[in-house]
């Protein structure tokens, strides 16, 4: 009896969006008086990050900082029309959305400047620090502030802009399967190093290497907390999770935390990221959808790591102590 | 977290100001000190809260219902049964066409899973709705049930859902649906080796932090305020207008910072029953699972399983491989027939392979309804995918990280559904994997590259 060591690998895609159902999402953006920008959803922010990574990307697209831009999301009766966060869809098809509306609100931005200035609104561009001015001549500049108040008690113009962001319905093709289910894909490649203890099935996860790719990292901060906390949740699918442990038998099912198992603060494997980014051609500044894509790969990595450990195959989900000490039972008897 | 800044630095040419930051969020002061406030953090006068009496059983008849003593319960103010919903009978997906509608709101002659809502009891207290809630009397005869995929397929197995016909969705391609591409057969017969096996899950929760939940008030203008913690607002507001007969102009539907989704608040479970509750009552309606609501009742993820058979070559290509992948549905279609759906597409996973033919399948059973989680119709698949890429490797003795790069996917490659392959990266994910993890790989595939050609 010993503890034996194991590694094993999976690579996998993941795909962005839902165009089975038809993926709509629509943005508005409109400035405030003195240049403030706010961006009104009524998508949801599940916990995220959403909020954040949305003001990032309107305050990119404009051309002001992201402290100036405020989201107004959630609520029906003031935001536009959002299919709903999930599919990894969030970053992307909303993005997407806000982007054409950042523009529209940017050009009438520009315009106003313009009339300011009396130039050319094709001739200004910003400074990202809250000015725009005419290109090649910075000295030639009005404020965004001045330029809000202008539109509003001058001019009568409102500097906001409508987007939307479609992906019609694909209907797969009856014989053949033929279909778009989705745009951009994203990509991750795990390697799981395990210990297994064959005496009493234990496992336990000397280390997790995850290499992601998730076209642009909008936010890497925002990027980091949803990998590792999926990398943590593919770890807890892998070796812990069930509703049902006997299933399909419905008894000895979890009612709460304590009977439902997920890896504990104790159990938490070391664990390494590594981001690659290759922009998708369709994303907001090239952003992919990681977030359902980064809880896959441990799984499989895991049960390849375990038959390396100790020479099972484990093919039920979760694999758990007892799972794997029956299977080296029925090795052992085999082997004599 | 490291980013690889070396991989396709020739395709990131834009310059990038206030993206490509690692901005701390603006929610995240008020998340760490307490401050943020969730759906459930409002409180209103005269607040009834909403209790559902569900099934014991897996599959029965009911015969009767009896309210007369949890009607006589101190506290309680009203108890709604199946004919107070306007329409009943609902699927969340019909917004997108996708029927039949083949589940009640609450339950009509019979329950078709345990923990099937049958009876709402409101009262003062949530304390005295649960009292009140063991008090109503449902008469059962209790019916043969299936409980998993296999039972469900066989020829003489209780018909679970009587909406459907027969224990799996019916797709416009009949009982699966299909992808074909190349010809399996003339794969296998071109193959050194064939490799058949069965993979499965159990179903999981999506365990949020916050369970499901909503409050709902009426604002005395015949308009219904409802603050949830749906993932998708329109989705909820137009799945409740149909079952309530409602003008969506007299639903407000209000969010906010959700505790944590994971796909298990995209069912409409909560609000439709508890806007109801509150026009009928003229009351604010509390409607909040428990955490045991959460583990057992709300709907987990499925439980699958796939058979893939391989073909493949000495040289480490494969050349056929045949799928036939199930979703153990539960009682009720949810979101399920589109999961299975996006599963079919997934297969072959990210390799190019010759010739592919899968079949997935969405399977009624007795169970409490799967539906939508993190990896919807694609996490599983991906374990057994990947867990057969391992097995493959091995019986012809290649390395299975080699044997990966030898199938992996490059731009311009024609997938199994008829999509060109754009934006794949899957090799420069293994080199890079490779290296981190010092797992050496033969320079070859080091030098290899997902552009086209390449």
């Amino acid at each position: 009896m010993a503890i034996r060591r194991g590694r094993g690998v999976a690579a996998v895609n993941y795909p962005t969006g839902m165009n089975l159902g038809g993926d709509p999402s629509q943005a508005l953006v409109h400035s405030t008086p003195t240049g403030n920008f706010m961006v009104t959803l009524s998508s949801v922010d599940l916990g995220q990050g959403l909020k954040q990574v949305m003001a990032q990307i309107c305050a990119e697209t404009i051309g002001v900082k992201t402290e100036q831009v405020i989201i107004d999301t959630a609520d029906t009766d003031t935001g536009p029309h959002c299919m709903g966060t999930f599919a990894s869809r969030g970053t992307h098809r909303i993005g997407n959305a806000v982007i054409q509306a950042a523009k529209e609100a940017r050009q009438v931005m520009l315009e106003v400047a313009a009339e300011a200035l009396e130039v050319d609104a094709g001739d200004l561009e910003t400074d990202g620090e809250g000015n725009i001015h005419v290109k090649g001549a910075p000295q030639k500049s009005i404020s965004i502030f001045d330029t809000a108040l202008m539109a509003h008690f001058k001019l009568g113009r409102s500097i906001s802009g409508r987007g939307m962001f479609l992906v019609p319905r694909s209907y797969p093709e009856v014989e053949t399967g033929a279909m778009k289910p989705s745009t951009c894909y994203a990509h991750a490649c795990t390697v799981a190093e395990v210990d297994v203890d064959d005496e009493t099935g234990e496992v336990t996860v000397v280390s997790i290497k995850n290499v992601f790719e998730i076209g642009r990292a909008l936010n890497p901060k925002m990027v980091e907390q949803q990998l590792v906390g999926g990398s943590w949740m593919g770890i807890s699918h892998a070796l812990y999770e069930t509703t049902e442990p006997y299933y399909p038998a419905r008894d000895h099912a979890g009612t709460d935390f304590n009977e439902y198992l997920m890896p504990g603060p104790g159990d938490i494997a070391p664990t390494e990221i590594v981001v690659l980014e290759r922009p998708a051609e369709d994303g907001p500044y090239g952003a992919k959808g990681p977030g359902e894509m980064c809880a896959n790969p441990q799984i499989p990595a895991l049960a390849n790591a375990i038959f390396d450990a100790v020479g099972v195959r484990i093919d039920m989900m979760p694999i758990t102590p007892e799972r794997i000490l029956r299977a080296l039972k029925e090795q052992r008897a085999t082997a004599h | 977290m490291k980013l690889a800044k070396d991989y396709f630095a020739d395709q990131r040419t834009e310059e990038l100001k206030e993206l490509g930051q690692g901005l701390q969020r603006s929610d995240v002061p008020g998340h760490v000190t307490g401050k943020t406030s969730y759906f459930a953090d409002r409180t209103f006068p005269g607040m009834l809260c909403l209790r559902m009496v569900r099934s014991p059983h897996h599959h029965a008849r009911i015969r009767s219902v009896d309210l007369s003593e949890a009607e006589r319960h101190p506290g309680v103010h009203r108890i709604l049964t199946h004919k107070d919903i306007p329409h009943n009978l609902y699927t969340i997906l019909i917004l997108i066409q996708v029927g039949p509608e083949d589940e009640h709101v609450l339950a009509e002659d019979k329950v078709r899973w345990k923990g099937e809502a049958v009876v709402a009891v409101l009262a003062d207290s949530e304390w005295a709705a649960n009292e009140a809630a063991a008090k109503v009397r449902i008469d059962y005869e209790v019916l043969p049930s299936v409980l998993d995929i296999d039972a469900a397929l066989a020829p003489d197995a209780p018909i679970v859902n009587e909406h459907h016909g027969q224990n799996h969705y019916m797709y416009d391609s009949g009982p699966s649906r299909k992808v074909r591409y190349g010809d399996v057969e003339k794969g296998f017969a071109e193959a050194d080796h064939i490799l058949e096996q069965t993979y499965y899950s159990s179903p999981i929760e999506q365990a949020p932090m916050e369970t499901t939940g909503c409050i709902v008030t009426p604002d005395g203008n015949d308009r219904f305020t409802c603050y949830t913690n749906t993932q998708a607002m329109f989705f909820t507001l137009d799945n409740t207008s149909i079952i309530l007969q409602m003008p969506g102009h007299k639903l407000h539907m209000v969010g906010g910072t959700v505790g944590g989704g994971f796909g298990g608040k995209v069912d409409v479970t909560v609000e439709p029953i508890a806007i109801l509750a509150a026009k009928l009552t003229g009351r604010p309606v509390s409607f909040i699972y428990s955490r045991y609501e959460e583990m057992q009742v709300s709907s987990p993820r499925a439980a699958e399983k796939i058979v893939l058979k391989d073909g493949v070559m000495n040289d480490g290509h494969i050349v056929a491989r045949q799928v036939w992948g199930y979703t153990d549905a539960g009682a009720y279609s949810r979101h399920s027939p589109y999961g299975a759906q996006k599963g079919a597409a997934h297969y072959p996973g990210p390799y190019t392979i010759p010739n592919v033919w899968v079949d997935t399948w969405c399977v009624y059973t007795n169970r409490t309804p799967s539906s939508a989680m993190r990896g919807f119709g694609v996490t599983i698949a991906d374990f057994a995918l990947e867990v057969q890429m391992d097995k493959l490797a091995r019986l012809i003795g290649m390395d299975p990280l080699e044997f990966r790069f030898i199938n992996a996917y490059r731009d311009g490659d024609m997938k199994a559904h008829r999509q060109p392959t754009t934006g794949a990266a899957l090799i420069e994910c293994m080199q890079e994997a490779s290296r981190v993890a010092s797992w050496p790989v033969a320079e070859k595939y080091m030098q290899m590259s997902s552009y086209k050609g390449g």
